[in-house]
């Protein structure tokens, strides 16, 4: 009886006084909106800062001891793969080297891409979803990560060009595309996956190591025989392998470089305008109720409870929040439909429904003040201001 | 007045004390009347006097320092906090001075507000909300908000609010205070009409004297106390008219 009083209670008087009720909940939508982008453009920066990391099929990453796991500044020798290949509970292991180059599109346009070095068939070395695998047969061929598709109109088949600084000089190389991967996103940028050989050959160097097979990777990706035993492995490589240090997946993404920072930083905005959205809400239920003292007298005077006005207070504030978050979140998504692929927001379903959970309580905790101030009023009041 | 009707209410010795800066103040000191079912009372006094403290005592919404209140036999000194938001839903009709109507709701839901508060909104109640509006002379403003009605018209809303649900006891805390003479002697006259029909105790607390022509009994109180009972048509009268 108490609830469908209080939400008749409710939805008259939201109806009356809809324009009013309908300002707040777009006030409400336009918070909504922000959290939404804000989550969005966090998750998208997130993954595309960490998206190949997250695919790899491996539990580890193996750095140069001292290196603080981060991969650029980890230097290790290539023959170090072969040795953590023999420890125990090694199912495989596969070196990773990284770079940074530059596609020459149509009209001279250029498209930045991370340069992935990687042994074929092993742990680093992306799965296809069209074309061929990478073979280490072979040089001169690339593999491309969707990303790079949608920002060009290259193909499987096509011939790229790829332009990198050799000592202070730019020189280009032809690559033909062989296959195409999805989700492999490094540092910001689309992926493009080569042969350990051919990234040693069109790898941004240095004068001094301009015309110098390199032997130098900067991680090794390691698959476990059983990912159960991660702890006992990361023992025994690092007693067995010198010179090393041993991370699991998502330790190494925490420490790419500007990832925490980043993901903080968009984190405390969104926790900052949440508190903004309770304060408002909160704000203007506060108003409303002082507005309605001697309206909320009579009520309880001609008989209603605490719970009903109570009731009341907390439905109606359900009912303009979730209003104000279906429209924010209707908003949302018409706008994301029409962001470029370089715009790096995703709505993965996990983190917008949490932002959308914790937009449906600001609400509630905004209201929380006003509904126990209008529990609190004396139904006298009803005799005393009239 | 049928003065064999049974008692609907009864005070007996009521004092209600505050404290204040300067020491303990009876605001009601020693008050005792009965009402019967089918009686309409005036209380009158001047400001200070304790009117609104004894309606506020009888309405339930104060508990009196001392003495008896009891409606239908029932004494609220005993009731808990719940037992007398029920008692107020259904034994206790009110109109105030203002705000007295829910302003989001029409003057139908306003009326019909009190049977839905008792569980008691059915066909037959919402039929009788519409003629007990129509008997006050509101059929063409049933879907009028507050807002859209004259301030005599919003008192005569409250006055079917009171009694929409029969209760024993219909309480009006000045209920002419914002009308003029003419809407004043009308709305008295209405409320006085159906508190007779429907055999309920009326307490109409008031400071404009004339309005007493429409009860059956005046109490008049001062500083706290009741120090004068009329209860003769001549004697009525004659305050009503200033003699």
């Amino acid at each position: 009886m108490t609830l469908s009083l209080a939400a008749y209670l409710s939805f008259k008087e939201l109806w009356r006084n809809r324009v009013r009720f309908l300002l707040v909940s777009m006030v409400i939508a336009l918070i909504t909106m922000l959290v939404l982008f804000i989550a969005g453009l966090g998750e998208g920066l997130g993954t595309a800062n960490r998206e190949y990391l997250e695919n790899l099929d491996a539990q580890m990453l193996v750095f140069r001891d001292k290196s603080d796991y981060i991969i650029p500044s980890s230097r290790l020798d290539n023959s170090i793969v072969e040795e953590i290949r023999a420890v125990e509970g090694v199912a495989e292991a596969g070196g990773i080297a990284t770079s940074n180059v530059a596609i020459i599109l149509a009209d001279n346009e250029v498209l930045k891409v991370s340069l992935l070095g990687v042994e074929p068939g092993y742990p680093g070395s992306p799965e296809v979803t069209q074309g061929q695998s990478l073979r280490s047969e072979t040089t001169n061929e690339v593999v491309i990560d969707q990303n790079v598709i949608e920002r060009s109109d290259i193909q499987v088949g096509d011939t790229i060009t790829i332009r990198s600084t050799q000592g202070t000089e730019d020189q280009t190389y032809e690559l033909t595309v062989i296959g195409v991967t999805d989700g492999q996103s490094y540092t910001f940028q689309p992926s493009v996956f080569v042969s350990y050989t051919t990234w040693d050959e069109i790898r941004t160097k240095s004068d001094a190591e301009i015309g110098r097979a390199s032997q130098t990777i900067n991680v090794v990706a390691v698959r476990l025989e059983d990912p159960d035993e991660i702890e006992v492995v990361t023992q025994r490589l690092s007693s067995q392998i010198s010179g090393s240090m041993v991370a699991d997946i998502p330790t190494a993404i925490q420490n790419v470089p500007g990832y925490s920072a980043q993901q903080g930083t968009i984190q405390t905005q969104g926790v900052f305008t949440l508190l903004i959205g309770i304060l408002v809400i909160g704000g203007f239920f506060q108003i409303q109720i002082l507005q309605k003292v001697p309206q909320l007298g009579v009520l309880k005077a001609i008989g209603a409870s605490n719970w009903v006005v109570g009731a009341a207070a907390v439905v109606q504030i359900v009912m303009v929040t979730t209003l104000g978050v279906a429209i924010g979140g209707a908003l949302t998504l018409l706008l994301s439909l029409g962001f470029p692929p370089t715009v790096p927001i995703v709505f993965d379903g996990a983190a917008a429904l949490l932002a959308i959970l914790a937009l449906l309580l600001i609400g509630p905790l905004g209201g929380l003040v006003s509904t126990i101030y209008a529990v609190r009023i004396e139904p006298l009041k009803a005799l005393r201001l009239s | 007045m049928n003065i064999s009707a049974p008692i609907a209410l009864e005070v007996r010795q009521v004092v209600k004390t505050f404290q204040s800066e300067s020491g303990a103040i009876n605001a009601v000191d020693g008050v005792s009347f009965s009402v019967r079912h089918g009686e309409f009372v005036a209380l009158v006094g001047p400001s200070g006097s304790g009117k609104t403290t004894m309606l506020s005592i009888l309405a339930a919404l104060l508990t009196p320092s001392d003495g008896q209140v009891l409606i239908d036999g029932q004494d609220l000194a005993h009731m808990g906090e719940a037992e007398r938001v029920r008692l107020r839903r259904e034994k206790i009709g009110f109109t105030f001075q203002t705000n007295n109507l829910i302003p989001y709701l029409s003057a139908k839901e306003n009326v019909e507000f009190m049977l839905r508060l008792n569980q008691k909104l059915d066909k037959v109640g919402r039929l009788r909300s519409q003629e007990l509006l129509a008997r006050l002379g509101l059929s063409d403003r049933l879907g009028n908000l507050p807002s859209q009605m004259s301030g005599g018209q919003q008192q005569r809303v409250a006055i079917a609010r009171a009694l929409i649900h029969n209760p024993t006891l219909v309480l009006a805390d000045e209920p002419t205070a914002s009308l003029d003479t003419e809407r004043a002697f009308q709305v008295v006259k209405t409320f006085a009409a159906l508190i007779h029909e429907n055999d309920r105790a009326g307490i109409m607390v008031t400071h404009d004297l004339r309005m007493c022509q429409y009860v059956d009994r005046v109490l008049q109180m001062r500083d706290g106390r009741l120090v004068n009972e009329y209860s003769t048509r001549d004697e009525i009268l004659a305050l009503a008219k200033g003699e």
